[in-house]
């Protein structure tokens, strides 16, 4: 069973790494929209593999965290990605294997992935 | 909502707007009575009696960026439809506490889902405010059966420089979660 005692062992380990409060000076930021119409249409899953993605690249630069409704439901699980001095991007009726995919092509590598935008996705586009 | 789980993330947001720091998350289930009760409380802003009045109102709302408010509404329509009750309770400047009884047998009822899920998450992505999650089963023979998680206490463990969101910790919380819920529910408990 876990205990308290592995919980002190993890704070010995993490006042160890001197990464820990560079955390707070997040470069680019993951907006994951939790409101009910996001909840409803699958973010939880969606906002955990940015969490686990992000947590298992080591990407100290990135901040994944939630958001209220943007106001356009429709296209839920929403998630935006904010990364300073470029455009923000919107991704739209997003999934866990989506995420996966944005985290290493966009964040890692750079690369917008276009057809999970909400240009691609809006009316008409399809 | 696919899992009722789902619906307590959404009233934690709750909670959560209304400047809470210390939220309270219980899920009981009585085999023998066929209930699970489930209860959010916090310690927020909390509303005024007209507010209260109207909370389970879709269209009524606080919020000046849109004019609808689904998630209280759905969240006692789910626990009507399978003969259940709901009940909220607010007093301003003290808090507000939402609470459900669903009937598991109901065919209408909507699974739990994946609580844990939803526990880790809050904390995960709240590090700075206080979660108290407790579980409990009665079983038909009487037996009672519970576990918590309480944020306070592992803060007095992690002290000031490591945050809840810090990945070990995260890690450390889905597996208290999973292992003391499997211990719970056992081989006679009812999948969540």
């Amino acid at each position: 069973m876990k205990s308290l005692a592995e919980l002190q062992a993890i704070r010995d380990k993490a006042r160890a790494s001197v990464n820990i409060r560079e955390n707070a000076e997040a470069e680019t930021r993951v907006l994951v929209g939790m409101a009910t119409c996001g909840i409803a249409a699958g973010a939880r899953p969606v906002l955990n593999a940015f969490v686990e993605e992000v947590a298992k690249r080591g990407l100290k630069d990135t901040m994944v965290t939630q958001t209220g409704c943007i106001g356009i439901c429709q296209y839920e699980p929403v998630v935006e990605v904010i990364t300073p001095g470029k455009e923000k991007v919107t991704y739209v009726k997003m999934t866990a294997e989506k995420a996966v995919r944005v985290v290493n092509d966009h964040l890692v590598n750079g690369n917008v992935v276009t057809e999970y935008t909400i240009g691609a996705n809006a009316i008409g586009a399809k | 909502m696919r899992e009722l789980s789902l619906n307590v993330m959404d009233i934690a947001q709750n909670s959560i707007s209304a400047g809470a720091s210390l939220i309270t998350i219980a899920v009981e289930e009585d085999a023998g009575a066929d209930t699970l009760s489930i209860s959010i409380s916090d310690n927020g802003r909390g509303m005024t009696p007209e507010q209260v009045e109207h909370v389970t109102d879709p269209f009524f709302t606080t919020r000046t960026t849109r004019s609808v408010g689904l998630g209280v509404p759905l969240f006692k329509m789910e626990a009507e439809m399978t003969g259940g009750s709901f009940s909220i309770q607010s007093t301003v400047g003290v808090g507000t506490t939402t609470a459900a009884v669903f009937k598991p047998s109901s065919v209408d009822m909507i699974p739990l889902g994946d609580i844990n899920g939803t526990v880790n998450m809050l904390v995960m992505m709240n590090p700075q405010l206080d979660f108290l999650y407790t579980r409990k089963l009665r079983l038909e023979s009487g037996e009672e059966r519970e576990f918590d998680l309480d944020t306070r206490e592992l803060r007095q463990v992690l002290g000031e420089d490591v945050p809840l969101n810090a990945p070990d910790v995260t890690q450390w919380v889905k597996e208290y979660l999973e292992e003391n819920t499997a211990e719970l529910l056992g081989n006679d408990g009812e999948a969540g």
